[in-house]
């Protein structure tokens, strides 16, 4: 059975339609990858799943029991409320000290636990944001823009560690990004979105669909031809990848 | 010097100083001191109707609270100028109530106590009541406290780990107008707020984590109730405006204290 099927929805925020006529459904284990332009409705679809945002007219079932762990685009904590980085994992749910540490060392987050969470940098956070995410041993991860305000190396660091948890827990993972490559390579699945699903299936299909040259340009034709001769020779010394 | 009454003062200031403290952390955590000062504004008119209709006075107090914190509550979620609408309803509810005072019998005569509160004159039933009251609120706020917590952090965190952050927000709505109902008759209703967030202002310096700036805040404002009976009994100045005043001076110095260790 699906974790979350979205039937027929519309959305809207006031009286802007933020979406309408989405449908799909996300199967355990899988990765899709949600792109589109600004205000094409990602971070909305997103917060749908959650049960954050109610649309109009459709539906949203999650699995009975599912356990979701969302990582927002950015978490922005009262300097007002004192709250360390251990603190915060422990929210809603108390988790033990070992659980803890191993969250946040495999999050890149090793040594930031008593820090307090108003003083993180951005990087930080998402780390921090992540590892909580992860604690809650989620059926499924939905990761909104996620890499935002990590340099390259950071990045791709990141993204091997959603791999690494998704390969271990056998989690779902739902995600929102702007870096075709890491769509093109690590993605089961690609929605692209802008307002409605404009196309949608394995990475190849919809790189080759005229809606999402409409939206992304052939420029990315030549981005994915980059990304492809830096994957499959990750340490050949004249790869172009500036990551490497 | 320690009179009846100065006792009854005390051990009633305190009990509402306790759990001003718990629920005052919220207060600032959310950035809602406004909507306390609307809601508290609001008890005016509650006095008045009370005293009109012959009803007890925090019943009345307590009903209309409740009615402005739902009211604001709605108002302002819906739209992006939640300002502007604390804004309207705060001095509109302040304005009809002292209205309704002036054409109340009676209602002249008592109104400074209600506005600044008069808790040298509070009875042993008095003081039962606000300790009934504070105790219920603290239940109230430390049996939810992780939910409340995630909700205040971020209300998407929560939604995603299954709280609904709008009924957090709607629990600590109805005890904020539960302590302006408690409050009322120890620093009344224009000073109802500062019990709120002065005490939980001064703790902040003092805490690293969310439950010890709560406990900090509790014990700032049993503090500031102490000395500051002790200065109106002393200067024989107003109880209410005396207590806050205190916990004004503590604010400042443990601000100030903070600042000189950062160094």
């Amino acid at each position: 059975m699906s974790l979350i099927s979205v039937e027929q929805a519309d959305l809207r925020r006031g009286r802007v339609r933020v979406l309408h006529d989405i449908t799909l459904a996300v199967e355990p284990g899988e990765i899709i990858t949600i792109v589109g332009p600004n205000g094409s409705g990602k971070s909305s679809l997103l917060r749908m799943m959650t049960g954050e945002l109610r649309p109009l007219r459709g539906r949203v079932r999650r699995a009975p029991g599912l356990r979701i762990g969302y990582v927002p685009q950015k978490l922005h904590v009262d300097p007002t409320l004192p709250l360390s980085v251990r603190r915060f994992l422990d929210l809603p749910h108390r988790v033990d000290d070992a659980a803890a540490r191993d969250a946040l060392g495999e999050a890149g987050a090793g040594g930031v636990a008593g820090r307090q969470m108003a003083d993180l940098s951005g990087g930080q956070m998402q780390r921090v944001l992540l590892a909580r995410a992860v604690l809650g041993r989620p059926d499924l991860l939905l990761l909104d823009e996620p890499v935002q305000g990590l340099d390259q190396p950071g990045a791709a660091a990141f993204y091997r560690r959603i791999d690494a948890f998704r390969r271990r827990s056998g989690a779902a993972v739902v995600m929102v990004s702007h870096d075709l490559h890491v769509v093109m390579s690590a993605s089961d699945r690609v929605i692209c979105l802008n307002g409605h699903i404009c196309c949608e299936g394995a990475p190849e299909h919809v790189a080759a669909a005229p809606e999402w040259r409409a939206l992304f340009g052939t420029g990315t034709g030549g981005a994915l031809a980059l990304y492809r001769h830096a994957h499959d020779h990750g340490d050949h010394p004249d790869h172009a990848h500036p990551a490497g | 010097m320690l009179n009846d009454f100065m006792i009854r003062a005390a051990v009633a200031g305190s009990g509402v100083a306790l759990a001003a403290g718990g629920l005052g952390v919220f207060v600032v955590w959310r950035r809602m001191a406004y909507f306390g000062d609307a809601t508290a504004h609001a008890a005016i008119l509650g006095v008045a109707l009370a005293l009109g209709l012959a009803l007890p006075v925090t019943g009345g107090v307590l009903a209309v609270a409740i009615a402005a914190a739902l009211l604001v509550h709605l108002l302002a979620g819906r739209q992006a100028s939640g300002d502007t609408v604390l804004g309207v309803v705060a001095h509109g509810a302040l304005a009809i109530g002292l209205v309704a005072m002036a054409l109340v019998p009676g209602g002249r005569r008592d109104l400074e106590s209600y506005l600044f509160g008069d808790v040298l004159t509070v009875g042993a039933g008095d003081v039962a009541l606000i300790w009934a009251g504070a105790l219920a609120i603290l239940v109230v706020l430390v049996w939810p406290w992780a939910r409340l917590l995630t909700a205040t952090v971020s209300p998407e965190l929560a939604h995603a780990s299954g709280i609904d952050p709008a009924r957090e927000g709607l629990v600590l709505v109805l005890l904020v107008a539960a302590l302006v109902a408690l409050a009322i008759k120890v620093t009344g209703a224009l000073l109802v707020t500062a019990l709120l967030v002065v005490p939980a202002a001064a703790a902040r310096p003092l805490a690293r984590s969310p439950e010890g700036m709560a406990v900090r805040a509790a014990l700032a404002g049993v503090l500031s109730v102490g000395f500051g009976l002790a200065l109106a009994w002393v200067l024989d100045v107003p109880a209410g405006p005396a207590v806050v005043a205190v916990a004004a001076g503590l604010f400042v110095l443990l601000r100030l204290g903070a600042a000189v260790l950062r160094r």
